[in-house]
C-alpha cells in the first residue's frame, strides 16, 4: 500500500546530526536508597544508527526494559535513579535536559511500544481517539484532517474496516488488534526511533507472525530506527540486523546477527544459543547452562557469569571485564575471548 | 458402556465435549453466549508416552486438560484412565483414582500456596493418600523428592517466594510426583519460564519420566519445545482436534493447513534461514460463535466452498496420522 504524504513526513528535530542517531554511553541504573541501591544496570554503553534495527535480548531481570525505559527518560523515580551515563539522541545528550523537555521528545523523536497492549490502553476511550490524542500531543491539525491521518494509520497496521472501528473501545479488540493500536499510536507522529519492549511476547504464534510482518513494513514505509527488546532470538534474528546481549545488567556481546550466530563469542551467548529448543531439531535432550542468574547487586566483583561459566580463568573471579572488541563486528565482556589464558 | 483398552493405552478419550453455559450466567445483565470449549475430542495416550497438546489461546488446551482429571466434568463423552471409566466413579472412587493423575501448572508463582512452607506444599499429596504417618518420614520423603527435582533439602522450611521461577516449577514437579502417578496433565509447564531454565526444566521432566514410567499430556504452545518433548502431537483449533499424528510426521509432514501455518509462522534463531511466512488473515474466531462447517475456513489460505458447510472429521491420513481437513494433504514446512 501506499502511505500519504502526512504519514511519510520527516521533520527535522535538530540539524542533520553525523553520527548515530543513539548513543548510550556507561549507563548505570540502580533502584533503592542511596547507600544500599542496588545496581540493576551498569556500565551500559551502545549506539544505533539512523535506519538501523537493533535487538536486545537477555533473560528476565537482564535490565532490557530499565535500559529503553532511560531511553524514554521513564524509569519510575523514586525508588529508581540514573547512577552514571550519558543517553545522546542525536548528539544531545537526554539525561542533561530538563525533565519538562522530554514530553516534547517522547512521541514525536522517540516512541515506545509496550509488552502489555491492555493496561497500556485507555479502557474507556475509543482506539480513534486514542489515537488522535497521541497526534495532538505534537501536531496542530483539524478535527477533519486528523481524522483522515487515524484511518490511515489503521490501515497501516492493518485493522480492517478502519472508519467503523475507530468508535470502537479496546475491550473490543483481540490481543493482536490492540497490539496493532499501540504500534499506530506509536508511530502517529512518525517518531525517527521506536522502542519495541517484547511486542509479540503476550501473543499467539499466527498473531506474533502478523505482528513481525508489520514491523517489517514500518521500517520499509516509514524508515524508522528500530530497537526491539525481547528474550526470543528467533523474534530478534527476523526482524533486526544487530544485536545486543545482557546478561545481570550489563552488555556482555554486541554484534551483527548473523555473526552472533555463527560464532558467539561470550560464553553466555553461546550457552543461550545451545539452549533454545529449534523447530528442526531432533536431538531431544536440550543442552542446559548450570546455575542460575545472580540476583541484582550480589555479585560484588569479577565476571558476573563467572559461576556458570565453563569458560572461566582466575582472573574472572577477581576482575570485571570490560565489553572488548574482538573484530570490527563484534564485542564481547570475556576475559577468555579477548585471549587471557590465566 | 465399557471402552475398549488394549494393553499399552492409558488414557482412553472418546467424543468428549464441554459446553460452558453458566446457570446465571448474566453478565452486566446480558445473558453469556455459551461456550463450546471442546468438542469431539477423541484420542488416546499410551504407557510412558508423551503426547503434547498445542494450539493458540483459547483453543481449549487447559480445558481438555482438566476435563481428563475431572477437574471438571465433561458435557458428554467418555474417558477411561487404566480401563476405569472416570466420569462414573463416585466421588469417593474418584479420590482413589487422584493419586494416580496429577496435575503441573503454567504458574509457578499462583500455583504454590504462599504461606505454606515447601515442605507442606510436597507433603501435602503424601498426607492425603495416607502415605505417610510420622513427622520424620514426611520430611525423609520429602528430602527425597527435592533431590529428584533437584532441590537442595535444606531449602524445606523455607516459603514460595523465596524461589525462583525455575525453582518453584521444581517444587511442583515435586509435589506432583510424590503420590508416584500414571498419568500427569502438565499444563505449560515451561511457558513462563526463562529459555536457559525451561531447558532445565524440560531435561528434568524428561529425566524423571524415563525412571519413573509415567506418561505425560503435556500442553504447550512453544511447538520448538515441543519437538524436544512429545512422542505423539495433537493440534487444536477453537475445541477440536484438527490434527493429531507421532511427532516425526506432524513435524515434517503436516497435513492441515492450520498446523502448516502454526509451523510456518515460529520464527527460527537463526538468520541464514529467513523462511516464507505462512501469514493468516484475521484473528481466531470466539468459541461462543464457531464458524460453521470447518471451523478453520473464515482464515485457511486454501478455503473451498465446500468446506463452509461441511465438516470434515478426523481421518487417517497415513499410519497413525489423522487429520481433520477436507483437502489434508502433507505438505512438508521448509523449516
Ligand atoms: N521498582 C523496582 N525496585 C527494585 N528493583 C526493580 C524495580 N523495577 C525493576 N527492578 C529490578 O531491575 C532489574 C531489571 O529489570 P528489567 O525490567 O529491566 O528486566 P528485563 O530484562 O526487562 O526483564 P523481563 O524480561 O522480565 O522483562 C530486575 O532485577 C528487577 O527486579
Ligand atoms: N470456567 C469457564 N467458564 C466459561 N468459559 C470458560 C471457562 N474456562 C474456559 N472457558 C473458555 O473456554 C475456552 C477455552 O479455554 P482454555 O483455557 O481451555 O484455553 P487454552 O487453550 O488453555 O488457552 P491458553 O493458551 O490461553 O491457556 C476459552 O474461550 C475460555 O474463555
Ligand atoms: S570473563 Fe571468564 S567467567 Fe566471564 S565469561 Fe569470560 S571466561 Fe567466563
Ligand atoms: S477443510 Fe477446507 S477450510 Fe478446513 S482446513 Fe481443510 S481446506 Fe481449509
Ligand atoms: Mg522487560
Ligand atoms: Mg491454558
Amino acid at each position: 500500500m501506499t502511505i500519504a504524504p502526512s504519514l511519510s513526513r520527516q521533520q527535522p528535530v535538530s540539524s542533520t546530526h553525523p553520527g548515530p542517531l543513539l548513543k548510550v554511553e556507561d549507563l548505570s541504573i540502580e533502584f533503592g536508597p542511596e547507600g544500599t541501591a542496588v545496581r540493576v544496570v551498569e556500565g551500559v554503553s551502545f549506539s544505533i544508527d539512523a535506519g538501523a534495527a537493533v535487538g536486545i535480548v537477555g533473560e528476565s531481570g537482564s535490565g532490557k526494559s530499565m535500559t529503553s525505559l532511560a531511553v524514554m527518560g521513564l524509569i519510575p523515580s523514586p525508588p529508581g535513579r540514573i547512577a552514571t551515563g550519558r543517553i545522546l539522541f542525536e548528539g544531545v545528550d537526554l539525561l542533561g535536559l530538563p525533565r519538562s523537555r522530554m514530553p516534547e521528545i517522547r512521541g514525536r523523536d522517540i516512541a515506545m511500544i509496550f509488552q502489555e497492549p491492555m493496561s497500556s490502553l485507555n479502557p474507556v476511550m475509543t482506539i480513534g481517539d486514542q489515537i488522535g490524542e497521541a497526534i495532538k500531543l505534537h501536531e496542530k491539525m483539524g478535527r477533519e484532517e486528523r481524522r483522515q491521518r487515524i484511518i490511515e494509520l489503521l490501515k497501516l497496521v492493518g485493522i480492517p474496516d478502519p472508519e467503523r472501528r475507530l468508535g470502537a473501545y479496546p475491550h473490543q479488540f483481540s490481543g493482536g488488534m490492540r497490539q496493532r493500536v499501540m504500534i499506530a499510536m506509536a508511530v502517529a507522529c512518525n517518531p525517527k526511533l521506536l522502542i519495541a519492549d517484547e511486542p509479540t511476547t503476550a501473543l499467539d504464534v499466527t498473531i506474533q507472525a502478523q505482528v513481525l510482518e508489520l514491523m517489517h513494513k514500518i521500517r520499509r514505509t516509514l524508515n524508522t530506527t528500530i530497537l526491539l527488546i525481547s528474550h526470543d532470538l528467533g523474534v530478534i534474528a527476523d526482524i533486526c540486523e544487530r544485536v545486543i546481549v545482557m546478561y545481570a545488567g550489563k552488555v556482555v556481546e554486541d554484534a551483527d546477527v548473523k555473526t552472533i550466530f555463527r560464532s558467539p563469542k561470550h560464553p553466555y551467548t553461546r550457552g543461550l544459543l545451545q539452549s533454545i529448543p529449534r523447530l528442526k531439531d531432533e536431538n531431544t535432550r536440550l543442552y542446559q547452562i548450570p546455575g542460575m542468574v545472580p540476583l541484582p547487586g550480589t555479585i560484588k566483583q569479577g565476571c558476573p557469569f563467572f559461576p556458570r561459566c565453563p569458560d572461566r580463568i582466575d582472573k574472572c573471579a577477581r576482575e570485571t571485564p570490560p565489553l572488548l572488541e574482538i573484530t570490527s563486528q563484534q564485542k564481547a565482556a570475556c576475559w577468555v575471548s579477548a585471549g587471557a589464558t590465566s | 458402556m465399557n471402552i475398549a483398552v488394549t494393553g499399552d493405552d492409558l488414557v482412553v478419550v472418546r467424543d468428549v465435549g464441554k459446553t460452558f453455559s453458566e446457570a446465571g450466567g448474566l453478565v452486566f445483565g446480558r445473558s453469556q453466549p455459551s461456550v463450546r470449549a471442546v468438542d469431539g475430542a477423541s484420542f488416546e495416550v499410551k504407557r510412558g508416552e508423551t503426547l503434547a497438546l498445542v494450539g493458540e489461546s483459547g483453543c481449549g488446551k487447559s480445558t481438555l486438560g482438566r476435563l481428563l482429571l475431572r477437574l471438571i466434568d465433561a458435557s458428554e463423552g467418555e474417558i477411561a484412565i487404566d480401563g476405569v471409566d472416570i466420569l462414573r466413579l463416585s466421588s469417593n472412587d474418584m479420590r482413589q483414582m487422584r493419586a494416580r493423575v496429577q496435575m503441573i501448572f503454567q504458574d509457578p508463582y499462583g500455583s504454590l500456596s504462599p504461606r505454606r512452607s515447601v515442605a507442606k506444599i510436597i507433603a501435602e499429596p503424601l498426607e492425603i493418600f495416607g502415605l505417610v504417618q510420622t513427622r520424620k518420614q514426611r520430611r525423609d520423603r520429602v528430602a527425597e523428592l527435592m533431590i529428584q527435582v533437584g532441590l537442595s533439602p535444606t531449602f524445606m522450611d523455607r516459603y514460595p517466594r523465596q524461589f525462583s521461577g525455575g525453582q518453584r516449577q521444581r517444587i511442583g514437579i515435586a509435589r506432583a510426583i510424590a503420590v508416584d502417578p500414571q498419568f500427569i496433565v502438565a499444563d505449560e509447564p515451561v511457558s513462563a519460564l526463562d529459555v536457559s531454565v525451561q531447558a532445565q526444566i524440560v531435561n528434568l521432566m524428561q529425566d524423571l519420566q524415563k525412571s519413573r514410567g509415567f506418561s505425560y499430556l503435556f500442553i504447550a504452545h512453544d511447538l520448538s519445545v515441543v519437538r524436544h518433548i512429545a512422542d505423539r502431537v495433537a493440534v487444536m483449533y477453537l475445541g477440536r482436534i484438527v490434527e493429531i499424528g507421532p511427532k516425526k510426521r506432524i513435524y515434517d509432514f503436516p497435513s492441515h493447513p492450520y498446523t502448516q501455518a502454526l509451523l510456518s509462522a515460529v520464527p527460527e534463531p537463526d538468520p541464514e534461514t529467513r523462511k516464507s511466512r505462512i501469514i493468516l488473515k484475521g484473528d481466531v474466531p470466539s468459541p461462543a460463535n464457531v464458524p460453521t462447517g470447518c471451523s478453520f475456513h473464515t482464515r485457511c489460505p486454501i478455503v473451498q466452498p465446500v468446506c463452509r458447510t461441511e465438516r470434515p472429521p478426523l481421518v487417517e491420513t497415513a499410519s497413525r496420522h489423522l487429520a481433520a481437513c477436507h483437502f489434508a494433504k502433507p505438505h512438508p514446512i521448509p523449516l
